[in-house]
């Protein structure tokens, strides 16, 4: 199957001198849900921008559904959808019509265009608004009103840069099952997040760039696997020893209830259940210390620097 | 995009541009009507009635070709230097630049948006001035015709003004600095004839001097420069402004990164 983006040997040289990325490539396929991360500066949205046309490049190739944006630019355009970090709208418009019109720089007719604005703001749920001034919508509903406009075309790559930033957590978790849902229908989509849970919640697959380098690219799960240790908080029903001591494991007891446990790759936990067993405590719960995906990156990325 | 996709996309350009100078139509359509006003009422009634006749006219009947003249520019100028500044400044041409829609489409929708204001105005103003003088068009062809090309000619050079604007200050500095000296020295209130030769010629390098007189024969069937040189410069500086604005979008200077 042919990829939904070929990146091969892409740089950036800005007028100032500083080299944004330095020769990266990465693929992914059809159908994908993939993430982008990186610390600021990383290259991300300098990526974005050169796969969306606002960036140009120094040098490499880039394919959108196998077509070269070097040898057909707008025909590339037509397949992707862009949700920009930045709200780049005319906040003086309706909401209606800023999605009616970007349909309309694609060429569809009015009335086309009108049945999809009203497809696509009713699943966001802000229809109600359409007729209201965008400078009057919250964060979130600019943000939704973001992705309305990047779906009017019916794209089949979807971009989104930071789409939860300044986003309370209701909303950013009824935009994570509309992208879940719209993934399904076939839609692949790229995420730059600064929020790691985001990616590890939504993405199967992943690139870490840093210093315009890819540093990792691989599946979210083979990320995974490749943890070394990984600490867990432990919830106690009862009190716990004042000395708890696990063999083979490195244990701090926080406060009475709640034990730290360090798990080393290779250990199991069903030992540290069978110890605290054994001494009478029961584990009401259990979390990871931080985010898996956080540690992992954090290492890749000091890593890499 | 096919062709039939390219005009939808035009359409919406100019559909988005019009509907935006109509919303705020006491900033963009009704200053012109009272700034002519006063010009007719001051320049043309109280001072003109002093002055007799102009190139054998009176002096308000040589002076209402030029202020319609005046109005056209400065708001074909206006509206693409702020409409298509404020899209750069607010990154909401993004949603043009992201899309397929050609670069000429684009150029086009704001150029011609540009142009229906400057109709507009032009119509608006000249109700107005008939309430002081009557006009006799002896040419309506070459009125029309000139008034077209002009209002494209500045829109495109609004256009270019925006495209390398970096802040609202540099979207007045040449309307201010540029472009009102040269309607005022444009011939608008007075005929070549009354200034001395050096001065004359000096003027011949002012492109405002050829719309002006060439409008001004379209009315009143007088000139002070050639019809044939006119319309040359004129369609010059069209095609010039025309080609350096798709230059810039082509080449995509100050506008992506």
């Amino acid at each position: 199957m042919i990829p939904a983006l070929t990146i091969e040997n892409l740089s950036k040289v800005y007028d100032n001198g500083f080299q944004a990325l330095k020769g990266i490539s990465f693929k992914v396929e059809q159908g994908d849900f993939f993430a982008l991360l990186g610390p600021n500066g990383a290259g991300k949205s300098t990526t974005i921008g050169i796969i969306c046309s606002l960036v140009a490049k120094s040098a490499g190739r880039v394919k959108i559904f196998d077509v070269d944006i070097d040898v057909d630019f707008p025909a590339a355009k037509r397949h992707i959808g862009i949700v920009p970090q930045e709200f780049n709208f005319n906040q003086f418009e309706k909401s209606l019509d800023i999605v009616v019109n970007q349909a309309g720089f694609y060429g569809l007719p009015p009335s086309m265009a009108r049945e999809r604005a009203e497809k696509y703001l009713r699943e966001l749920g802000i229809w109600e608004q359409r007729d209201v001034p965008a400078r009057m919508l919250s964060g979130g509903m600019k943000r939704r009103l973001m992705i309305a406009r990047s779906l009017i075309h019916e794209p089949r790559l979807l971009i989104l840069d930071e789409p939860s930033a300044g986003v309370d957590i209701e909303m950013r978790r009824s935009m994570w099952s509309f992208l879940k849902r719209i993934n399904e229908q076939g839609t692949t989509i790229i995420l730059t997040t600064h929020y790691l849970e985001e990616a590890e919640a939504l993405c199967r697959h992943i690139a870490i760039i840093n210093h315009g380098n890819i540093v990792e690219n691989t599946s979210i799960k083979s990320l995974l696997r490749q943890l070394s240790r990984e600490v867990f908080i432990l919830d106690c029903v009862e009190e716990l020893p004042e000395a708890m001591a696990i063999d083979g494991f490195t244990a701090r007891r926080l406060d009475d209830h709640t034990l730290e446990v360090e798990v080393q790759k290779g250990q199991h936990l069903n030992e540290v259940f069978s110890v605290l067993g054994a001494a009478g405590v029961h584990v009401s719960s259990m979390r990871n210390r931080a985010n898996r995906l956080e540690e992992m990156f954090v290492n890749l990325v000091e890593g890499a620097a | 995009m096919n062709l039939r996709e390219q005009w939808v996309a035009f359409l919406t350009i100019l559909r988005k541009e019009i509907r935006r100078y109509l919303r705020i139509w006491t900033q963009t359509l009704l200053p012109s009507a009272i700034t002519m006003s006063l010009y007719f009422v001051i320049f043309g009634s109280l001072i003109g009635s002093r002055i007799g006749e102009m190139g054998g006219f009176t002096y308000m009947e040589f002076v209402v070709p030029g202020l319609i003249m005046m109005a056209i520019v400065t708001n074909s100028y206006a509206n693409v230097v702020s409409s298509f500044f404020g899209s750069k400044f607010s990154h909401a041409v993004e949603e043009l630049l992201v899309s397929p829609v050609a670069n000429v489409v684009i150029l086009m929708g704001y150029v011609i948006g540009g142009v229906s204001r400057g109709l507009l105005v032009a119509v608006v103003v000249t109700l107005v001035s008939l309430f002081f003088t009557h006009l006799q068009i002896h040419s309506y062809f070459i009125v029309i015709t000139v008034v077209l090309m002009t209002a494209m000619l500045f829109s495109l050079a609004g256009f270019i003004n925006a495209v390398y604007a970096n802040s609202f200050d540099d979207i007045s500095i040449v309307p201010t600095f540029v472009l009102t000296p040269l309607i005022y020295l444009g011939g608008v209130f007075y005929s070549m004839d009354m200034l001395p030769e050096f001065w004359a010629n000096v003027s011949r390098l002012n492109p405002l001097v050829y719309v002006v007189n060439a409008f001004r024969y379209g009315v009143l069937g007088v000139s002070d420069v050639s019809l044939p040189v006119a319309f040359g410069m004129i369609i010059f500086f069209t095609v010039l402004a025309f080609a350096f604005s798709m230059h810039l979008l082509n080449s995509g200077k100050r506008l992506r990164q």
